[in-house]
């Protein structure tokens, strides 16, 4: 039997789309220079790179990109710190005492022993059989990531004639994406009352194209026994029961799904971290430290963002405080929770470090659509943070920041962020 | 001509295929789906039942126990994932308890050992997630769990490694008696035999017609669904739940299985068309609400996908096994149903043996050993990875990142002697996309991977043979197709 190799590293990043990209820069920048990224696929750039559409790094460089675009300024800054980035290699298990264990055709299968391990993992497609979908199983459904891969760098067409479920971005910008490759598109389904997309999608990927959205309706069954023949459509009622008798039927022989992402945390539930029901991610602190002393989590395997800016705004502060960590500067110290008050679900962080001298952003997805709104961050009675919106949807995550000046006069208890109506 | 055409490439087609290798014969398996176990064979509970549904002295209650009694050896011999987990049939009334104790007593006549009636309190401490409702409960210690597609592959492999011919996409489409033998008119063309083997799951009254010309109304397409839930550490249930039976079926079950998911279903329709393996809304919410009884957390939360198998249930509820009444040099196995799976081996055996004393076929003397599948990447220690990584670099590669699949296995699937040819093939072979992604990530993969070691355009690439391509064409193709429609 072999030996195992074990390689010693301040900080191992597991990912090296834009968040791992990210936490990378900002470590080495911090001065770390131990530092390895573990991407399975050959290329890093992580889902920007089938991405070819603009709308990129507005935030972030004031200008638009394409996700390909985009990436590539992480990759080649990295390139030029001479950050060590593996390729092809697949990470197998992160452990609570940081051992990372991967696997790679070149290297076969190296064990790294870390100081701190950034999660930056990303997040996946909710399939249709999380759906429960009835129906048959037949060729021609995919999710709609999954098609935009199959067309953006395979250059392969995954169907003709297509209904999409769901108005997720991903969803909407294929609907735009496989129009423009000659597919017809009937339709796109959402089982809620508003699109859980960008407003400028449903407008950019739907509206400029004729494609009808039908809010309040689903997919009700699958036909087809060996492609995809055709799909039944209805309408929901408030409990998101299909209403008998609004039936549509579609012919089709491709079903698109963009119903929902869900934070890859299959590692971090072998390293022990503690998982957020809300977010379905860690939960973590302010400075962006998971459950378990020195790894530290970033990006959409955190929770999962609408803009890669954001991403990558969350990821350097993960590479500098993994790298604080490194350097014994980041010391345990007590907590104040943050809890979701009405309106608001999955607030990070969910923590926040007590006696903090610093801004804290909170980010949250609101739990339904609310219009004149303010969302205010209050503890024991006092207002610590407000911030008014013309809308607040579950579609657009929500930032608000705390001050530190107002941070420091938070009470014991935590702080609570909530959604106030202006009629209310 | 060739001496022995079995129809059907299910477990039973498969088993008997297997014993029949051992013989010197020339032996062709043909099926009409693109793979072994594509019917009742690859959708059903995977339950190697310990044999106390059946009445005694039934073919069933026989094959059911001699069955049982072969599986831990020819898993073991195969290389099959299988594991002796126990069941519970459990009791939510006093009048469950008169089944239970009906059923215990049944289960002795057959010869079944260690049954025992337990109360709630033995229940709760064996299996902490069963609901309170249930008073008592069967324990039947010697029921086991298999993956029925992953024994019926390597059954098909032995077979083939023993000289069996494995014809696939091939549908009977009729069938006439000549002198020496049988006609088949397929989809592929016409195939000559001297004996005619009819395994047909589903398909076995169709082919019972077309032999002998009248019609086996005996038959009736019964689905059952499913629900198959991600794994979860620790299982919910170690054993395999049942509920009382009822007239439909053994009820519905909650269960492990092999690979660690739970497994939910099935229910008991009858159908007109024994192809329909449709799920419908209905049946779903039917085997969650049933399950709900057994298992009052049950959520389809972590819900991996639902599928519908459809099994062959005669009327009066037996096997159909032996020569075909009134033809020469033809025999059948017709209403394999549950429990089909766990008595398969059982029927080959014996079936085999009879087929050939009656055709007077020479055992070989030198049979080929099982060709053993490598022990699954997943479930290597960290040093055995390491080993398989530098025996063969592809290992390093994860396919399917899910169920922790390598570029080696995916290859290795493609040359076993049954080979994989589909997405559904390979999955089931290896398991890459049987995850929670459902091959979202592995699917493109695993397409370029076929097409590679087969040597096809991967626009040809199906998720389950026939018309179930992947892809409609290639993107340059579709534009081409677009500009000319402008």
């Amino acid at each position: 039997m072999s030996e195992l190799r074990v390689e010693r590293r301040d900080i191992v990043i597991v990912g090296g789309g834009p968040a791992g990209l990210a936490a990378a820069i900002a470590a080495h920048e911090a001065g770390i220079r131990s530092l390895t990224v573990l991407e399975r696929e050959a290329h890093a750039g992580g889902i920007l790179r089938q991405c070819v559409h603009n709308g990129f790094g507005l935030h972030r460089f004031g200008e638009e990109m394409t996700g390909p675009e985009y990436a590539q300024r992480d990759i080649d800054r990295a390139a030029e710190l001479g950050i060590d980035i593996r390729c092809d290699t697949t990470v197998l298990s992160v452990e609570n005492n940081r051992r990372v264990t991967c696997v790679s055709p070149t290297e076969g299968l190296t064990v790294f022993e870390a100081g701190a391990v950034v999660l930056a993992m990303g997040c996946r497609e909710r399939p249709r059989g999380a759906l429960g979908t009835p129906g048959t199983r037949c060729a021609g459904i995919y999710t709609a990531g999954a098609a935009q891969k199959l067309i953006n760098l395979e250059s392969m067409m995954p169907g003709r004639r297509v209904v999409i479920l769901g108005s997720g971005d991903i969803g909407l910008i294929m609907a735009r994406r496989m129009t423009l490759q000659g597919a017809k598109v009937l339709a796109c389904v959402e089982l809620m009352p508003y699109s859980s997309g960008l407003n400028r999608n449903i407008v950019q990927c739907l509206e400029d194209f004729g494609i009808p959205l039908y809010l309040s309706h689903t997919v009700t069954d699958i036909q087809g026994r060996e492609r995809l023949e055709g799909v039944t459509v209805a309408e929901v009622d408030a409990n998101r029961r299909s209403i008998p008798g609004t039936e549509m039927h579609f012919d089709c022989d491709t079903l698109l799904l963009s119903v929902g992402l869900i934070p890859e945390n299959e590692l971090s539930k072998g390293a022990g971290v503690s998982l957020s029901n809300l977010t379905s991610g860690a939960v973590m602190d302010d400075s962006l430290q998971t459950s378990v002393p020195g790894i530290f989590a970033c990006g959409n395997v955190l929770h999962v963002h609408d803009l890669v800016d954001f991403v990558s705004e969350e990821s350097f502060r993960a590479g500098q405080m993994a790298a604080a960590y490194v350097r014994g500067e980041l010391q345990p110290a007590e907590i104040l929770p943050v809890k979701d008050g009405p309106g608001v679900r999955g607030a990070v962080p969910q923590q926040v470090r007590k006696g903090l001298k610093e801004d804290v952003r909170i980010m949250f997805r609101p739990d339904a659509v609310y219009r004149n709104a303010s969302a205010v961050v209050v503890s024991g009675g006092k207002e610590l943070a407000r911030k008014r919106s013309l809308i607040f949807t579950p579609g657009e995550m929500a930032v608000i920041t705390v001050k530190a000046a107002q941070l420091l006069q938070a009470e014991d208890e935590g702080l609570t962020v909530r959604i106030e109506r202006k009629d209310a | 001509m060739q001496d022995i055409i079995i129809i059907g490439a299910g477990v039973v087609g498969c088993a008997l295929a297997r014993e029949l290798s051992f013989c010197e014969a020339d032996i062709t398996v043909v099926d009409m789906g693109s793979d072994a176990a594509e019917g009742a064979s690859k959708a059903n509970s995977g339950i190697v039942h310990a044999g106390f549904d059946a009445h005694p002295g039934t073919d069933k209650a026989r094959f059911n126990v001699m069955g049982a009694a072969m599986y831990p050896a020819l898993c073991a011999e195969l290389g099959v994932p299988y594991r002796q987990n126990g069941a519970m049939v459990l009791a939510f009334s006093e009048d469950d308890r008169a089944t239970i104790l009906r059923l215990k007593e049944q289960g002795e006549q057959n010869g079944v050992p260690g049954l025992r009636v337990i109360e709630r309190e033995e229940i709760r401490a064996l299996e902490p997630n069963v609901s309170p409702e249930a008073v008592c409960a069967l324990l039947a210690p010697t029921s086991g769990i298999v993956s029925p597609y992953e024994l019926t592959f390597a059954l098909a492999d032995h077979a083939a490694v023993n000289g069996v011919r494995f014809a696939f996409d091939t549908k009977v489409e009729s069938i006439r008696r000549t002198e020496e033998g049988w006609m088949l008119s397929t989809s592929r063309g016409d195939m000559a035999c001297r004996t005619l083997i009819n395994c047909a799951g589903v398909g076995s009254a169709e082919i019972h017609r077309m032999m002998t010309g009248r019609d086996e109304d005996r038959i009736i397409s019964r689905r059952g669904q499913y629900w198959i839930l991600d794994h979860a550490k620790p299982e919910p249930f170690t054993r395999t739940m049942f509920q009382c039976p009822t007239k439909m079926g053994k009820g519905v079950l909650v269960a492990p299985t092999v690979h660690g998911n739970v497994l939910l279903g099935p229910t008991a329709e009858d159908i007109d068309d024994p192809l329909d393996t449709a799920t419908t809304a209905k049946g779903l919410s039917d085997v969650l609400a049933a399950c709900r009884l057994t298992w009052p957390q049950v959520s389809t939360r972590s819900a991996v996908t639902n599928f519908s198998g459809i099994r062959a249930h005669e009327a009066r509820g037996e096997f159909i096994i032996g020569p075909v009444e009134g033809a020469k040099n033809a025999w059948e196995t017709v209403g394999i149903e549950s429990p089909g799976l766990t008595s398969a081996p059982a029927i080959a055996a014996e079936l085999a043996r009879a087929i050939a004393e009656a055709e007077g076929l020479k055992y070989k003397a030198d049979i080929v050993p099982a060709p053993k599948p490598p022990k699954p990447f997943n479930e290597m220690t960290p040093e055995e990875q390491a080993a398989a990584c530098a025996a063969d670099p592809l290992n390093g590669r994860l396919i399917c990142r899910c169920e922790v699949v390598t570029e080696a296995e995916i290859r290795a699937a493609i040359h076993r002697p049954v080979g994989a040819r589909s997405i559904d093939a390979i999955k089931r072979r290896t398991r890459a996309g049987m995850g929670r992604c459902q091959g979202g990530f592995c699917a493109p993969r695993v397409a370029e991977i076929l097409a590679e070691e087969l040597g096809l355009p991967i626009t040809a690439i199906t998720k389950n043979g026939g018309q179930s391509l992947m892809l409609t064409s290639t993107l340059a193709e579709a534009m081409k197709e677009a500009e000319s429609h402008e």
